[in-house]
């Protein structure tokens, strides 16, 4: 009964995640074919390479009640369209510093290479993000 | 669509795939609230025809505009449920897929969790189609001619059937010589056929072939383009004999300054030696000398009477080749790259390259081999032939420590390998394996007609091969150490020969091919097939096919039913003649555009031109391929791409997550 309220009382992080459809997407996919199970907190909007991941889609998301936004793309060298992922790593390191400086911490915003075989690193991605982030707590951003 | 939005969501059961996990009635209620939703429904499969049908009779009767399909993955039945909508008289695009099965009810264990995740992805969705806009599919004229890359069993067959249909092939092959592993193996199970003789008419059919172009000792080094108009450049390396010239008398070999055969014979595996300057194996195709650069006096030190080049009746020998690249344009590609055979130094206690007379199964084909190094009867280092052999099976498969997978091949070819030697020597022949997997036509037949030749099978896996000796018996031996788990107890084998059934393992370059065609590797390094059942042939790069054991450990049957298999996907692409391109494609909102030029760099495809007149970026459509990098970059939002336009991904996000 214990266990139950504690359960109850936890925290939900609630993650979108960015995944290209070529590798993290595949691997989202042979993640659901394996049958592993992970934490239900990541939402997944499809997008065809990481490199279209505008810092807009980021901040809508915090806007929005995101506690953390999560993007997956091909391994560097490994890009469908040969070098979008180098540009989302571009990006995103310097929209992770904003980020940083309007109070989001780091680990709220994670970019991770996962290629299509790689479902187990699906499942482990998302579960440390939702372990670290209800560490953190919800994501208190005053907008406007 | 001046009406706005009448949405038709069908949410799927997937039988009990996603019915036993997510509450799909409650989902359903909860799509008819949505805004915009005009129907909601529930359905067992939704895409059966009856499925199908569903959504027709809904666009008929309800005047539905916008379809949501939540079912399995869009990389399954995206095109499926697109070409419904279209049936339905409506555009394709105006669709848009759900995934709650593989993202939803197979990977979450709470049903209450599940339904909520399922619920907030379909309001993403619903948000997210409201906005879509209707698109024209475009289509691309094909080139017709093919690229195999790879002369084994898989690319020689797949070759000849797409050139007996009429079309042309260009097979690629790194060997100086066509045929690969299969041209090394004597006999094949389980009808015993002469490798040699069912394989070299086919590879002189590749030769003779006149929609065949063979280019050997050559490797693919770079490939641009995509489905339908593939750039591919060759590199040829110098093979210093003119292939157009030689005539195949082979008089050069003989004049070599070297008189005897001294350097490993790469097709031997070094059992056997070779001239600098040699063919790798009477049957090969081209029947071509080449010279290796390393062992060449001439090529290495520029020092030698080049005997060969004055012993040669039509100057075919050319010391000066250099390697050249060709372009190649064609419209599909097959790849059939083959295996890489494990190697047992990675299992020390086996023994091998530190004790004599223990061998790989490759090493024992060559020696079975009429054309080996021993002309069919195996000997031991001294010369002698074995009067005991012992076969490992599962060496490097099946084993935590190397390869977690079954070689597939590896019980049929010792049990293979067993009769042979059996019939060749006379000797007594062990075979040690952990469980006998002999499934396929004629195969457990075969595995009993070895318990009947007397063949000794001993169930267990093999701890250690040593010529340590314990008793007389052992002196000179090597023993092999291996708990029989059928009889419960420990027990030391003396033998004279070894044979190490090694598995199969992706190609040392396996990686460096797949970046160049950007296809997608299992954990093992084996090429991934777009879907394990249904695509088995097709990869993720649309216009790229997989053949052979480069895609999973396989035997010969099955990896000449794959190759054509592969042959009929590249013919039916095209053959057709014309392939539909996605119309993802970046567009520039010329009024926006300030002329910056920032996009233009950053294009991977150079699809982006500026219109000096206009002062603006112009996207040029059939060169875009869709990524979307330009849109990001857009200091003033000019660009937008198509399907994913900023607003729709915007709606999608605040839609999963409301």
């Amino acid at each position: 009964m214990m266990q139950a309220t504690v359960q109850e009382a936890r925290f939900e992080p609630r993650i979108v995640a960015f995944f290209c459809n070529w590798c993290t997407y595949a691997a989202a996919d042979l993640a659901g074919i394996s049958r592993m199970k992970y934490a239900p907190n990541a939402k997944v909007v499809r997008v065809m390479c990481s490199g279209r991941v505008d810092p807009d889609f980021v901040l809508e998301a915090f806007r929005s009640g995101a506690d953390g936004v999560l993007i997956g793309g091909c391994h560097p060298g490994d890009c469908h369209y040969k070098e979008g992922n180098f540009k989302a790593m571009r990006r995103f390191l310097l929209l992770r510093e904003v980020l940083e400086d309007f109070g989001i911490e780091p680990e709220r915003f994670r970019l991770e290479w996962i290629s299509a075989s790689e479902a187990d690193k699906v499942r482990t991605a998302v579960d440390r993000m939702v372990g670290d982030v209800r560490k953190l707590g919800p994501l208190r951003w005053k907008v406007g | 669509m001046t009406d706005g939005p009448r949405i038709g969501v069908y949410v799927c059961d997937c039988g009990f795939n996603i019915l036993g996990t997510v509450d799909v009635p409650e989902v359903v209620r909860f799509a008819a609230t949505l805004e915009g939703v005009t129907s909601a429904r529930e359905y067992k499969f939704m895409c059966s025809d009856p499925g199908q049908e569903l959504i027709k009779k809904d666009v008929r009767e309800l005047g539905l505009n916008r379809i949501v399909v939540a079912s399995c993955s869009p990389w399954l039945h995206e095109r499926t449920f697109r070409k419904t909508v279209a049936d339905a008289g409506l555009n394709p695009f105006l669709f848009h897929m759900v995934n709650i099965r593989e993202g939803v009810s197979w990977v979450t264990a709470d049903k209450a969790a599940a339904t909520e995740k399922a619920k907030a992805l379909v309001r993403g969705g619903v948000r997210r189609v409201a906005l879509q806009e209707p698109l024209e599919v475009r289509t691309e004229p094909v080139n017709p001619d093919v690229l195999v890359l790879g002369g084994g069993i898989a690319g020689i067959h797949a070759a000849l059937t797409i050139a007996n249909s009429g079309k042309k092939v260009v097979l690629v092959e790194r060997e100086p010589s066509i045929g690969g592993n299969m041209a090394r193996f004597d006999k094949t199970f389980p009808t015993l056929d002469c490798s040699s003789c069912i394989l070299t008419p086919k590879m002189t059919a590749v030769k003779d072939h006149p929609n065949i172009t063979l280019y050997t000792h050559s490797e693919v080094v770079q490939v641009d383009g995509h489905v339908g108009n593939f750039e591919v450049t060759v590199e040829r390396r110098p093979r210093y004999v003119r292939e157009d010239l030689c005539n195949g008398c082979l008089e050069c070999i003989e004049a070599c300054v070297y008189r005897d055969r001294r350097f490993a014979n790469e097709f031997d595996l070094g059992l056997a030696k070779r001239k600098p300057i040699y063919v790798p194996f009477p049957q090969a195709v081209p029947l071509k000398p080449v010279i290796d650069p390393d062992d060449c006096l001439f090529l290495k030190l520029g020092k030698c009477k080049t005997t060969c080049v004055t012993a040669c009746p039509r100057d075919a020998i050319d010391l000066a080749m250099k390697a050249e690249r060709l372009t190649l344009q064609v419209g599909a590609i097959i790849v059939a790259t083959g295996f890489k055979p494990f190697d047992p130094r990675r299992k020390p206690q086996y023994g091998y390259g530190t004790l004599p007379n223990v061998v790989t199964a490759l090493e024992a084909e060559r020696l079975l081999s009429p054309t080996g190094p021993s002309e069919g009867v195996p000997r031991l280092r001294d010369g002698s032939v074995p009067r005991a052999v012992g076969i490992i099976h599962c060496v490097g498969s099946r084993d935590a420590n190397t390869n977690a997978y079954c070689s597939k091949v590896c019980c049929m070819y010792s049990l293979k390998l067993a009769h042979l030697v059996k019939e060749r020597t006379g000797a007594e022949v062990y075979n040690f394996y952990i469980d006998m997997r002999t499934p396929g036509k004629g195969y457990e037949e075969f595995y009993k007609k070895l318990l009947e030749e007397g063949a000794h099978l001993i169930r267990g896996r093999v701890a250690e091969v040593t010529n340590a000796a314990l008793s007389k018996g052992e002196i000179g031996k090597l023993v092999i150490r291996v708990e029989d788990t059928l009889a419960g107890f420990v027990r030391r084998i003396p033998v004279d020969m070894v044979v190490l059934a090694v598995g199969m393992e992706p190609q040392a370059d396996a990686q460096a091919v797949r970046r160049l065609l950007t296809l997608s590797c299992g954990s093992e390094g084996f090429f991934t097939e777009l879907h394990p059942k249904l695509a088995p042939v097709s990869t993720a790069t649309d216009g790229v096919f997989i053949a052979g054991a480069c895609q999973g450990p396989k035997d010969i049957p099955d990896s000449v039913a794959q190759a054509g298999a592969a042959a009929a996907e590249a013919l039916a692409l095209v053959d057709k003649g014309t392939v539909e391109v996605q119309p993802y494609a970046a567009v520039v909102e010329e009024a926006r555009c300030s002329g910056c030029q920032i996009c233009l760099g950053l294009c991977p495809y150079d699809a982006i031109e500026f219109d000096k007149e206009k002062k603006a970026a112009h996207i040029v459509e059939v060169k875009c391929k869709g990524c979307g990098v330009c849109v990001v970059a857009c200091p003033s939002a000019a660009i937008d791409q198509r399907h994913f336009r900023t607003q729709v991904v915007l709606e999608e996000v605040a839609g999963v997550l409301a």
